[in-house]
């Protein structure tokens, strides 16, 4: 006894104090901004990986964009990239970023559907599917609950089971054979329900976008309610994303 | 020769790869193992070879610190004796050949799908109809967990044969993280799309896998790797060694509801893989590794940062555990839970922590060293019991190490350089292979190129590709709550295997 409170003494205050006004260590990779400046745009277009940075204007689609800062190494005058976290949206549109605009990233309040404040705004509980993800967004997302991140303060929480869940967060660019186990875990969610795409490849398929080993059919036929950009997802992008969407100050 | 002998990462021309009859070979590589505990095979595949399949098999020697590799080629209607008949570890490797190829194994113990590929698969099951392991009784009942599991984990299927509480038998369906990653490799042909796909084989292993397929490319582009390159993969691959390490350390406690392990744990991990977005934006290391050059210069300040990082680390760290150390109602979840045997790890052909688990030496950092691993004279961290708890310790132990090491090696950081982009070409009609350490294990990427330096084949193989059956086996008379400790314990991936 003696010695769990001196452990519990000894970790001190580990809790982000304001998760909506927190600031990232390091070098964060958050929202790019493109400059004016003249450069090769052939060149930067063909640097991409995953063929997120398009011409005329100069553009990066962050749904598409692995933050590899590729193009920020090879054309530092035209491209920053950010430590602004904030890459959560509800319209899949508000992901590009167009050179010599430079604003944080927001929700187009008019198109959060009305049900999603009055029900969801004290208590949200989400079903993760991982359906092709390479457990990197998977880990970030056990991390928003942990000690340091502690979502559970909005009373944002992860479930066992999607019959007691109000949403599933997809990871993962959708492989052929997680379609079906995908559908079959949406279908068990009671309605009203809604989707959030956590990450690059599930927004997009990311660097496996067009490989025929994946599905992506589920995202045509349902609405699409949070994108939260990023690879992976950082837990800060997640939690202020879902507050936003919830409505939450 | 019927073979030749090649080292880790070292390119050779393909043709040089002594092409024998299928019954020679067979015979060349079981005798290369067969009473060999030092030897296992470290890759058998197959690929297109002028209207045939030329399979290659790639047998790692740890005291001589060399891998023998001997080839054949056969027809992809053929009918073949299996290497698995006598040593069981190729059972897999065959099967995915099989699914491959079409290739038929007589003796084979059971070809069952391995990932259920969108094509070339001569496999038409559904993978719904999977054919499970069944035993008609009454008294007997089977539990299927999956694919999509309790918490935040990636899909697969576990089936269950229990009598009672009691687990009689597990078969692990895999494949459903299938991306295609391998014909990926072959479709996109630039570096920096390739290197994508190398950070995505496994999120939790970014560095261990974008290293080995950069020492891969280096190797096959005749890039010799300065001393900054290597300083910072074998540093970085410490650090990813530390944070996951301690994250299943957390996981562990959670699974025996021990709350304060897991929480403490959880929140040790936190400044360790925060550290590496100081170093390079990202918490997992995604962007740190490239071939040819290191785009994220190694400061004095970082090496200030990581160590006062680590000095809070360590004390917290070790008193945590030796709290856990005296606790009987830890100790009694996770002592003689989920034993494997050293015959079995061996059997298997286990790789990384999961074979030191039980005596099993294999550990790719001083059996075939690469990087700087060669000045640290690595003694891999090696225990005897085989159960939850040398899982467990063994994590402990390996992070302090990893800890010495990254004090030891930051002493003297070298000059950095300042390319910004490398232009690799690769070696026309060549073979390498490339096998690093990751914290599961052995991690092996191996290619082989056309007459236009273009990739015919690109193989990656997990560690977990061996370790799976080894969970599999490690669960069997224990009850069905010790399950998840026990899979937590493994931490295996998914991704990785079903790539």
């Amino acid at each position: 006894m003696l010695n769990t409170i001196k452990i519990l003494f000894h970790q001190g205050k580990q809790f982000i104090p304001d998760l909506r006004k927190a600031k990232v260590p390091g070098i964060y990779t958050g929202r790019p901004e493109i400059s004016t400046a003249k450069t090769d745009i052939k060149a930067l277009v063909e640097c991409c990986p995953t063929g997120a940075i398009s011409a005329d204007p100069v553009a990066i689609d962050l749904g598409k964009c692995t933050f590899c800062r590729e193009c920020e190494r090879l054309f530092p005058d035209k491209i920053h990239f950010t430590t602004d976290y904030r890459l959560s949206t509800n319209e899949r549109e508000r992901l590009i970023i167009r050179e010599g605009i430079s604003v944080p990233i927001t929700l187009n309040p008019d198109k959060v559907r009305k049900e999603i404040h009055a029900l969801f705004g004290g208590s949200l509980k989400l079903r993760q599917v991982s359906a092709g993800g390479d457990n990197s967004c998977e880990l970030e997302l056990n991390a928003c609950g942990n000690v340091n991140f502690d979502m559970g303060r909005y009373g944002i929480e992860f479930v066992a089971s999607p019959r007691h869940a109000d949403g599933i967060v997809i990871t993962g660019p959708i492989s052929k054979n997680m379609a079906a186990p995908l559908q079959v875990t949406y279908d068990a969610t009671p309605s009203p329900k809604i989707i959030i795409l956590a990450g690059t490849d599930a927004i997009s398929g990311g660097i496996f976008a067009g490989s025929p080993a994946l599905d992506r059919k589920f995202l045509e036929e349902n609405h699409i309610d949070l994108y939260v950009a990023g690879n992976p997802v950082h837990p800060l992008a997640f939690i202020n994303g879902v507050a936003d969407l919830l409505g939450i100050k | 020769m019927s073979y030749i002998t090649v080292n880790n990462q070292q390119s050779v021309p393909a043709d040089t790869i002594p092409e024998l009859g299928y019954p020679e070979f067979l015979e060349l590589n079981i005798s290369l193992v067969e009473n060999h505990p030092e030897r296992h095979c470290v890759l058998y595949f197959g690929y297109n070879y002028r209207k045939s399949i030329r399979l290659v098999c790639c047998i790692a020697d740890d005291l001589l610190h060399n891998i023998m590799i001997s080839s054949s080629v056969v027809k992809s209607d053929a009918t073949l004796n299996s290497f698995s008949a006598k040593i069981l570890s190729f059972e897999k490797f065959e099967r995915e050949i099989h699914e491959n190829f079409g290739i038929d194994f007589i003796d084979h113990p059971w070809l069952k799908p391995v990932r259920y590929p969108e094509e070339g698969s001569e496999y038409k099951l559904k993978m719904a109809e999977y054919p499970f392991f069944g035993i008609a009784s009454e008294e007997l009942h089977e539990v299927g967990v999956g694919p999509v599991h309790a918490g935040i984990i990636e899909p697969g299927h576990f089936r269950f044969v229990c009598n009672g509480e009691q687990i009689l038998h597990l078969e692990i369906q895999l494949g459903y993280q299938h991306r295609g990653l391998e014909k990926l490799m072959l479709n996109k042909k630039k570096l920096i799309e390739r290197t994508t796909l190398a950070e995505s084989i496994a999120g939790d292993s970014v560095v261990g896998h974008t290293s080995a397929f950069a020492y891969l490319m280096e190797s096959l582009g005749g890039i010799k790797q300065n001393d900054e390159i290597l300083f910072s993969r074998t540093l970085a691959q410490e650090i990813e060694r530390i944070a996951i390490h301690t994250g299943d350390l957390s996981a562990m406690c959670t699974d025996v509801a021990y709350q304060l392990g897991s929480s403490v744990f959880g929140r040790l991990r936190t400044p360790i893989i925060n550290f590496f977005q100081e170093w390079c934006g990202n918490r997992l290391s995604k962007g740190l590794i490239r071939a040819g050059y290191n785009p994220y210069p190694f400061t004095k300040e970082l090496a200030d940062r990581l160590i006062a990082i680590l000095d809070a680390f360590e004390p917290d760290f070790i008193e945590m555990n030796k709290e856990i150390s005296t606790l009987p109602s830890m100790l009694s979840r996770f002592e003689r839970t989920g034993m494997l045997k050293y015959e079995q790890l061996l059997e298997i052909g286990t790789v990384g922590m999961s074979a030191r688990m039980n005596a099993l030496e294999r550990d790719i950092r001083a059996s075939h060293p690469y990087g700087i691993y060669g000045t640290l004279n690595h003694a891999p961290v090696i225990k005897h019991h085989g159960d939850v708890f040398s899982r467990f310790q063994i994590r402990k132990e390996e992070v302090l190490q990893s800890i010495a090491y990254i004090r030891e090696i930051v002493k003297q950081i070298p000059d950095s350089n300042t390319f910004k982009k490398a232009v690799i070409t690769l070696k026309p009609e060549s073979f390498v292979l490339s096998l690093t350490e990751g914290w599961r294990g052995e991690i092996c990427h191996a290619a082989v190129t056309d007459s236009n330096g273009d990739f015919v084949i690109y193989k990656v193989k997990d560690p977990s590709f061996h370790n799976w059956l080894a969970l599999g086996l490690a669960v069997r008379n224990n009850e069905i709550s010790d399950f998840p400790i026990c899979n937590k314990s493994f931490d295996l991936s998914y991704c990785g295997h079903d790539l």
